[in-house]
């Protein structure tokens, strides 16, 4: 379990890093935490030919909070997202989510853009990119672009950002007014990858009753996804709503596969049942 | 055995070392050593047409390739089978690399040495070995079915046919009032030590010895089979076990074949060799234990009442049999527990599968034993309708009948006779502990809270401790410092803590003065190792045997210093005095100095044991005959057969019946290992076995697919439970000292994992009211059993029904 033999480059700026990776081309791989691409390179299942560590990188260590949301920078670790009162203000699944980000040590060193930019469907922080409806900044040597979540996870594993080019931070939008979160997951071992996982934005009309219900899963699917379930308890009570039959609906919405630790039936059975205690929660939170 | 450290929670001595990391582990040694890795077999089983090493030629500091071929004399033969046994008809072992054949993902075929660990892997990378692949046969009821061999010449896949019996078994069953048949699976699991294992050899070319470093819990026969299999004279190997990083039984298999090719290529090069194993190849490449599947019929009275128990099982044993059927025996003989099993029959059949080996794994086969027996008893007393606990206590062996004769043999060769116990108060003590008549109270609680709550207990008895032997040597210097040795190894248990409680008890020595040394064949060449929970009792009582020799060789000596009679002495805090009279005494370190009648005065030891020295009579040797200078003592301790430790554990699940996850709110254990040494390190030892009864019981299982590729062969997917999920444990003790042995223990170091998966699946069973089969069980498996129109509900759920209405 030693990594093949691979180059390391360690730039000191943004420009000098989309140097290196556009000079080495599709074998070089960016590297921020490491905790995901490490292990892939120890076991020989990822061979780059250059790692562009970006530690030594100025500027991508900033988590930003305004009224509009929360943009974390491409060397921001997870602790230190969880650990920012302004950022769970603003938008509160943030820390609700990454205190489920596997345990203590990985949280200080994993970062949040390196997890959305590895596109594991069963990563946390890709789950509530696409639920708060959120970007990411992506540096080229042609100059920055943002892309939607929608557009940036491909496949598992696998975005649309190729080549000479960087992800530079998340931008997750604020909770809009209203409006309540839940974050829930089933794992096998506390700080496991979940066997099953939901994420939950309710918004009440002024009235407090239902106006939007959005989930997105966790490992149900090859990328995150985020369903609609306001049909099945539009303008209900908060209090009162129904959310079995959201469960439901989200039920027929999702096609988990099985593997070692989950049959997709199982899976199934934990979105409807996360679903209707996620929802629950955000709906009290809501209207408080 | 009077003074106070006997018995005492003393802290472990070694745990300042060890998690400061200061320990000295097999990868912390040697770091100019040339690395070793290995080409394994990426199939299952298949021929190798091909070895292709010159792709790997080229790569910078490559230093040698090993293929069969390369191999020569005993090398090139089989590799071992430990412990034949007559019912082991068709043992196989396999090459140190492999020879024309592989059965199994992961079996070694190349072994390259390269100038670090990285190059060598690269160089590995690229040795092309062709294969050709052959029909795999993946667990036990392939391994039955026998559509395809694993072994072509053994086609019904049968290694073995363990038998054992106690009288007419179907005669009793056809008299008994009540019968029932049943089938059950236990699934694998693997010891999975922290530290994997590794070998360090480095070969002096001046005097030719050779010095091994093995993460090995057995280094005594490691260096035998070193000097057997390299043709190197005994005397010029020496093996020692470093601190080891765990060992749970996968370190007692030697020689795996790195403990044998890396000294050989080190004494081929003239350079240090080291190899330190993966995770991946821990994973593919060492031992597991536990699939089984058991056909069980019980007869029994109307009373529950057992009148005859007949047990048929199938034992996956794994591509080949190194360590010969010691598991399926354990099993066969300690199934029947805490008992009275009028008749008894057993058949286990051990099976070739194209898996990892199968050797001992903590608890080596009685956890499969214990699931078959305590799984037998919750059937019987669902039947009748009997609370579980009284169906147990009606047929336990009472304390009256001690010595018990079960009329089978162990796996020691010696007679089943349990030495002494007391099964009822093990019983008692558990309900109490884990509050089992207050079971419903709690049920109606967690229902009011939405959860399924279910109580299971399980009992068992565990032949620890067998032959044939293990010796002490105990030492007093002139400093003061008294140096033991035993030849068997630690691997974290806290041996060094309780050999020294021990010397210093016996001796009358502070603690402080007294070093312990396990494991290095340089200080104790004697030894069989550390397994089947033997350390305590095993090199517990030579050592105390040994402190004994050396107390009355410094008792002899004070008396003639002193001109007291030695009846009339003591030895406290290392001085030996006359009792009564202050002032009339002698420190040990001075007597140690008297001891050698060469007295160089190299220290002020020395000098100061000049005033008690006296001219020895003229006509006198100055070493009396029979006598020996140097206060010292070697001593063994052989006992007639195995101590019989026991226990009653007791665990309470909570059951999520939206999700079905399973959790254990309670677990109870009461424990009887006799005399205990060290409370703190037994109850440590208890409670790292728990951790990995729970671990079989919901978390860990090898997921083999039909092809033999182990679909979890890393820690992520390997479900080792953190801390987070094993359970708060309620621990009461109970002691029946043990006859056999001068300090009255019995082992403890196994217990703990025993009754894990046959209490947690009654608790799961009593919980939801289906009938659990198969362990281990995860959330998504109990949803299944739970759904499945064909899961068998028991009767005791039909009668809570018919009750709450």
């Amino acid at each position: 379990m030693k990594p093949a033999p691979f180059r390391y480059a360690d730039p000191g700026s943004l420009g000098e890093a989309l140097d290196v990776l556009a000079a080495e081309g599709d074998g070089a791989k960016v590297l921020a935490g490491g905790q995901s691409l490490i292990p892939l390179l120890s076991m020989r299942l990822a061979a780059p030919t250059t790692l562009v560590d970006l530690n030594r990188v100025p500027g991508l260590d900033a988590v930003e909070v305004t009224g509009d949301g929360v943009r974390v920078g491409a060397l921001v670790r997870h602790a230190e997202l969880l650990g920012n009162p302004a950022a769970r203000t603003v938008q509160p699944l943030l820390a609700r989510a990454t205190a489920y980000v596997a345990h203590p040590a990985i949280r200080n060193r994993g970062t949040t853009v390196g997890s959305i930019a590895h596109a594991d469907p069963s990563g946390e922080m890709t789950a509530v990119l696409a639920l708060t409806g959120g970007s990411v900044t992506v540096a080229t040597p042609a100059g920055r672009s943002t892309i939607g979540w929608r557009e940036l996870f491909v496949g598992p594993l696998e975005t649309s950002v190729h080549g000479a080019a960087v992800v530079v931070d998340a931008f997750f939008p604020a909770l809009p007014a209203r409006s309540g979160t839940a974050f829930v997951e089933v794992s096998r071992r506390r700080g496991d990858y979940a066997v099953c996982g939901a994420g939950v934005v309710v918004t009440l009309d002024a009235d407090g009753l239902v106006e939007t219900v959005r989930a997105a899963y966790l490992s149900v699917g090859p990328v995150p996804e985020v369903h609609d379930l306001t049909e099945a308890v539009s303008g209900q009570p908060a209090a009162s709503a129904d959310w079995a039959a959201a469960a439901d609906l989200a039920r027929t919405l999702v096609d988990p596969d099985g593997d070692l630790h989950a049959s997709a039936d199982y899976r199934r059975l934990l979105v409807g049942v996360l679903t209707e205690r996620a929802l629950a929660s955000a709906a009290a939170e809501a209207a408080a | 055995m009077t003074t106070k450290l006997f018995g005492e929670p003393v802290r472990r001595r070694e745990d300042a070392r060890l998690v400061t990391g200061r320990g000295r582990y097999l990868d912390d040694i040697g770091a100019q050593a040339l690395a070793a890795a290995f080409v394994r077999s990426p199939y299952a089983h298949a021929r190798i047409t091909d070895v292709d090493v010159e792709p790997a030629l080229d790569v910078e500091g490559l230093v040698a390739i090993y293929t069969y071929e390369d191999l020569t004399g005993p090398m090139a033969e089989p590799l071992p089978v430990l412990i034949p046994h007559p019912q082991l008809h068709a043992p196989r072992t396999g090459y140190p690399l492999a020879n024309g054949e592989v059965n199994h993902v992961g079996e070694p075929v190349v072994m390259v040495v390269a100038t670090d660990r990285y190059l060598a892997e690269d160089a590995a990378e690229r040795i092309v070995v062709t294969y050709e692949e052959l029909p795999v046969v993946v667990g036990v009821d392939a391994a039955r079915a026998a559509e395809h061999a694993v072994h072509a010449e053994i086609p019904d896949n049968v290694a073995a046919r363990h038998h054992q019996e106690t009288g007419d078994v179907e005669e009793a069953l056809a008299g008994a009032a009540r019968t029932l048949s049943f089938t059950q699976y236990v699934e694998r699991s693997a010891c999975m030590p922290l530290e994997g294992k590794g070998v360090h050899a480095r070969w002096d070319p001046a005097d030719s010895s050779l010095r091994v470093y093995s993460s090995t819990q057995a280094s005594t026969s490691v260096r035998a089979a070193i000097a057997a299999k390299l043709e190197l004279s005994l005397e010029r190997v020496e093996v020692i076990a470093p601190d080891v990083g765990g060992g749970f039984g996968v370190k007692i298999v030697h020689p795996w074949p790195e403990e044998l090719l890396v000294p050989m290529a080190a004494i081929a090069l003239g350079h240090e060799v080291k190899w330190t194993e993966d995770r991946r190849e821990h994973f593919i490449g060492s031992a597991h234990e536990r699939q089984q599947r058991q056909e069980i019929t019980v007869g029994f009275d109307d009373d529950g009442r057992i009148a005859a128990l007949d047990v048929h099982a199938w034992h996956d044993n794994g591509a080949y049999t190194p360590y010969g059927i010691i598991v399926p025996i354990v099993t066969a003989t300690q199934l029947v527990g805490p008992y009275v099993i009028p008749v008894y029959r057993v058949v286990v059949e051990s099976v070739y599968t194209n898996t990892v080996i199968v050797t001992p794994y903590r608890g080596a086969g009685r956890p499969q034993g214990c699931f078959a027996m305590e799984r037998t008893m919750d059937r019987i007393a669902d039947a009748l309708g009997l609370d579980r606990a009284e169906v147990r206590r009606r047929n336990l062996i009472r304390p009256d009948q001690f010595p018990y004769d079960h009329h089978l043999t162990f796996q020691d060769g010696r007679p089943v006779v349990y030495d002494s116990g007391d099964y009822p108060g093990l019983l008692s003590r558990l309900t109490s502990l884990v509050g089992w008549e207050a079971m419903e109270d709690r049920r109606a609680e967690a229902a009011s809270r939405g959860k399924l709550l279910g109580a299971g207990m399980a009992m068992y008895v565990e032949g620890t401790g067998p032959g044939p032997y293990e010796g002490g040597h105990v030492q007093v210097l002139g400093s003061g410092k008294v140096l033991v040795s035993t030849g068997l190894t630690s691997q974290g248990q806290g041996h060094e803590t309780v050999f020294a409680q021990i010397v210093a008890s016996e001796l009358g020595v502070p603690m402080e003065d007294v070093e312990v040394t396990t494991g290095d064949t340089r200080r104790f060449p004697y030894a069989v190792g550390t397994f089947a929970s033997r350390a305590a009792v095993m090199s517990g009582n030579a050592i105390a045997l040994a402190a004994r020799g050396v107390r009355e060789k410094a008792l002899r000596i004070a008396a003639e210093v002193l001109e007291a009679s030695p009846d009339d002495l003591e030895i406290a805090d290392g001085v030996v005095g006359v009792r009564g009279t202050p002032g009339a005494s002698i420190p040990l370190r001075t007597i140690a100095v008297l001891s050698n009648p060469l007295r160089y005065a190299f220290d002020e030891a020395a000098k100061q044991a000049t005033q008690f020295a006296r001219p020895g009579a003229d006509d006198q040797p100055p070493v009396a005959v029979g006598d020996a200078p140097g206060l010292e003592h070697r001593d063994y301790f052989s006992p007639i057969r195995s101590t019989f430790a026991s226990g009653a554990h007791a665990a309470v699940v909570e059951i999520d019946p939206a999700t079905w996850e399973i959790d254990v709110v309670t677990y109870a254990v009461v424990h009887d290992c006799g005399n205990v040494v060290n409370p703190m390190i037994v109850e440590g030892q208890v409670h790292g076995g728990v951790a990995q009864g729970v671990a079989g019981a919901l978390y860990e299982r090898m997921a083999y697919d039909a092809d033999g590729q182990l679909q979890n062969a890393s820690f992520m997917d390997f479900l080792m439970p953190f801390a987070s999920e094993v359970p708060d444990i309620d621990i009461d003790h109970q002691s029946t000292p043990s006859p056999l042995n001068p300090l009255g223990i019995k082992g403890a170091g196994e217990a703990g994992v025993i009754p894990g998966s046959a209490a947690i699946a009654s608790a799961i069973e009593d919980a939801t009211g289906r009938r659990i089969s198969a362990m281990p069980i995860s959330p998504t498996e109990l949803y299944d059993v739970m759904r499945s129109p064909s899961a068998e509900r028991t009767a005791a759920a039909g009668r809570r029904t018919e009750v709450g209405g």
